[in-house]
């Protein structure tokens, strides 16, 4: 399992080291000059100049490439351009808005698809099963923000059970929890239907498998089989899937975040960048990213404790 | 030598004798269809035969004769489309287990009869410790995690794996084919069932291998004293390892006896197809049966009369009529309307 582990962090620090340099081709290749556009209109050639050095921007590609990365590694994503404060600090600020959102839209995918999805393999081709799958490729084809925008419309200004803006008082562990409801159901209903597809389809295959009928043949009790025998197995995908899935939902939370009016990346990005504040946009965008590949080693870590045979591969 | 109606004849030779005890296993009549697109398929019709206690009965027949078929029937786990349409299947003394409610005949799987699969690599889960599927298997009884554990190493030590306790907390791919083999008998008879089914344990063993754990499970079969089901494509297995053996066509018995009486005097064209098309017969090793020459009619619409009549090379037009069982030799039975002249 060391060994594993070991070479799945490396491949995550691979590639955030790939993410990094294109981030920095993309500001390298941006055209205008960072220095202008930081001082604004009025600024001389002197003062340009001035601060171009001190921005090491004369220095030569590959020594700017070095100091971006080794301050990155060392948490310094530079200042914002605006009010002058670390990118990290803002964006540190920000993240666990967004991140409380991902995780309650998991919650719902996890929390509904699984079952569903199981539900479906066992009575497979029955009324239930046909049911659930309609229902879930209904909500793989709705857009998110359409869902959003409806669930908005009939549970907080129609029905006002759920508040339709912001994340909740701060301080207040129930009214935030009441603010996430919403948009998390907004970013995770297309995705429960993606899980119980997955499962089921996974399930399916596992049940034909001949330790299952082993399992059968010595008496074991059918929903042992289900739940401990088959689910190990068929939620392997799944458990991969959720993985890229956390990058679908990041970028979903951009515009939940807009339709909610909550705090967060998606809403600091997207500021960011009608703002051209460059300098945060490629932070956020930088710790987003790590986030997203350290979900997806902690993914196969996961798939390495449940699948001896992944383990074993490694060593 | 005496006609007999079909579909009674192993009982009239095996059970009704008021003093031999009831056979461990005893298959009457039984007829199993599927539900096909294409129609009813009928894959076994007035299959019956006995297992008697404490010995070894084969089974032998090509692909698609239903085999699997009839274990499933056994076993109580017919796919969802099959369905016993007729007969009777009696453990011991019970009654009629195809009768009984799913939840009984699942008391029975694992207790009662147990059952070796085909392949050993895909026949434990992978993703669960051995230690932890025997333990599971044992979940009837009450002992505690460590007595089981400790059945289970004992078991291991039986069917001579080395390192037992250790070997509990790895996995089936740390095991090799024959070794999980191994494992999968030590599970089958760990409950010291009545009846053991074993689907051709040995075909995807290379020879060595399989003549050893043929030797393991006839060695543990007498020590246990159970009867067992045994299925092989290889004749010379059957004929090493069975007392007695039963060949299917085309989801009927053809033909049953004494391994000996068989094999010395096969009496139905197509085990003569079989045993003639094998020159060295139990010698020489080969995993199939070997082929003859057509194919087996279509089981949605069966032949009216015998089954085999379109590949069979002494074929009369009688043989399109229904067709009756006979008694070569006392215990030897044979369902071709012209026995008497193929061994004669
Ligand atoms: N679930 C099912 N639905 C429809 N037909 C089936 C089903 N299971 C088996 N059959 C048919 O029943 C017949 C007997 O199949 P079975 O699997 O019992 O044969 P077998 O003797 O075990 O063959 P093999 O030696 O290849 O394992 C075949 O014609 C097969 O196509
Ligand atoms: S009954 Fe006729 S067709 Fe059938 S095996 Fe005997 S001779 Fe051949
Ligand atoms: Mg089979």
């Amino acid at each position: 399992m060391f060994a594993y582990a070991m070479r799945r962090l490396g491949l995550g620090a691979t590639i955030i080291l790939v993410a990094m340099m294109i981030l920095f081709s993309m500001i390298y290749l941006i055209p205008g000059d960072p220095a202008s556009v930081a001082l604004g209109p009025r600024a001389t050639p002197e003062m340009i100049a001035e601060l171009r050095s001190r921005m090491g921007l004369d220095d030569p590609v590959l020594v700017q490439f070095w100091n971006f990365v080794s301050s990155a590694v060392q948490g310094n994503l530079g200042v914002e351009a605006l009010s002058g404060r670390p990118v990290l600090t803002v964006v540190m600020e920000q993240l666990p808005f967004t991140l409380a959102m991902v995780l309650c839209s998991i919650t719902w995918a996890v929390l509904l698809g699984i079952p569903l999805g199981c539900i479906a393999a066992v009575k497979r081709g029955g009324f239930v099963d046909r049911v659930i799958g309609v229902l879930s490729v209904a909500v793989i084809a709705v857009p998110s923000f359409v869902v959003a925008i409806y669930a908005l419309l009939l549970f907080a200004v129609h029905l006002k059970w759920l508040p339709a803006i912001g994340a909740g008082e701060s301080g207040n562990l129930k009214s935030q929890l009441m603010a996430l409801i919403l948009p998390s159901l907004a970013v995770g209903l297309g995705w429960i239907g993606y899980i119980a597809r997955l499962v089921r389809a996974s399930m399916l295959e596992t049940l034909e498998a001949g330790h299952i009928r082993t399992a059968r043949a010595f008496g074991l009790p059918e929903r042992w089989i289900i739940y401990n025998y088959a689910l190990r197995i068929a939620i392997l995908p799944t458990v991969t899937l959720l993985g890229v899935g956390i990058g679908h939902m990041l970028s979903s939370s951009v515009f939940a975040e807009i339709v909610f009016a909550r705090p967060g990346i998606g809403k600091l990005v997207y500021e960011a960048i009608s703002t051209r504040n460059y300098p945060l946009v490629t932070g956020a965008v930088l710790v987003t990213t790590a986030f997203f590949v350290l979900v997806n080693v902690l993914a196969d870590l996961v798939i390495g404790l449940l699948d001896p045979r992944v383990r074993a591969s490694f060593n | 030598m005496s006609s007999i109606r079909g579909s009674r004849g192993a009982e009239m030779t095996m059970t009704t004798d008021q003093n031999t005890p009831a056979p461990a296993l005893d298959i009457d009549a039984l007829s199993v269809s599927f539900a096909t697109d294409g129609g009813t398929l009928h894959a076994l019709k007035d299959v019956s035969f006995s297992v008697p206690k404490g010995r070894i009965t084969g089974i032998v027949g090509e692909s698609g004769c239903g085999k699997s078929t009839l274990i499933n029937a056994i076993l109580g786990l017919l796919a969802d489309n099959g369905e016993v349409t007729g007969g009777a299947i009696r453990l011991g003394e019970s009654a009629d287990i195809t009768k009984l409610t799913p939840r009984q005949m699942r008391d029975l799987r694992g207790l009662q009869i147990s059952t070796v699969f085909q392949d050993p690599m895909g026949a434990l889960n992978p993703v669960l410790s051995v230690g932890k599927q025997m333990r599971d298997i044992q979940y009837r009884s009450n002992l505690s995690k460590r007595e089981k554990d400790a059945r289970s190493v004992e078991m291991l030590r039986q069917v001579r794996i080395p390192d037992p306790e250790k070997r509990l907390t790895q996995y089936p791919h740390e095991f090799s084919g024959g070794m999980k083999q191994r494992v999968a008998i030590a599970m089958a008879l760990m409950m010291r069932p009545q009846l053991l089914i074993a689907d051709e344990p040995t075909t995807a063993l290379d020879a060595t291998l399989e003549v050893a754990t043929i030797e393991l499970l006839k060695e543990l079969q007498q020590e246990i004293g159970c009867a067992v089901l045994f299925i092989s494509h290889h004749l010379g297995v059957i004929a090493e390892l069975c007392d007695d053996m039963i060949v299917m066509y085309a989801g009927e018995v053809v033909e049953q006896g004494s391994v000996r009486q068989i094999f010395r005097n096969p009496s139905h064209p197509y085990t003569r197809a079989l045993l003639d098309c094998d020159p060295a017969r139990l010698h020489e090793r080969v995993k199939h049966l070997p082929t003859i020459p057509g194919t087996l009619p279509d089981l949605r619409n069966r032949p009216k009369g015998c089954v085999f009549q379109a590949r069979c090379a002494l074929a009369k037009p009688e043989c399109g009529q229904p067709v009756t069982s006979v008694e070569v030799t006392p215990g030897h039975i044979a369902r071709c309307i012209r026995t008497n002249e193929v061994t004669a």
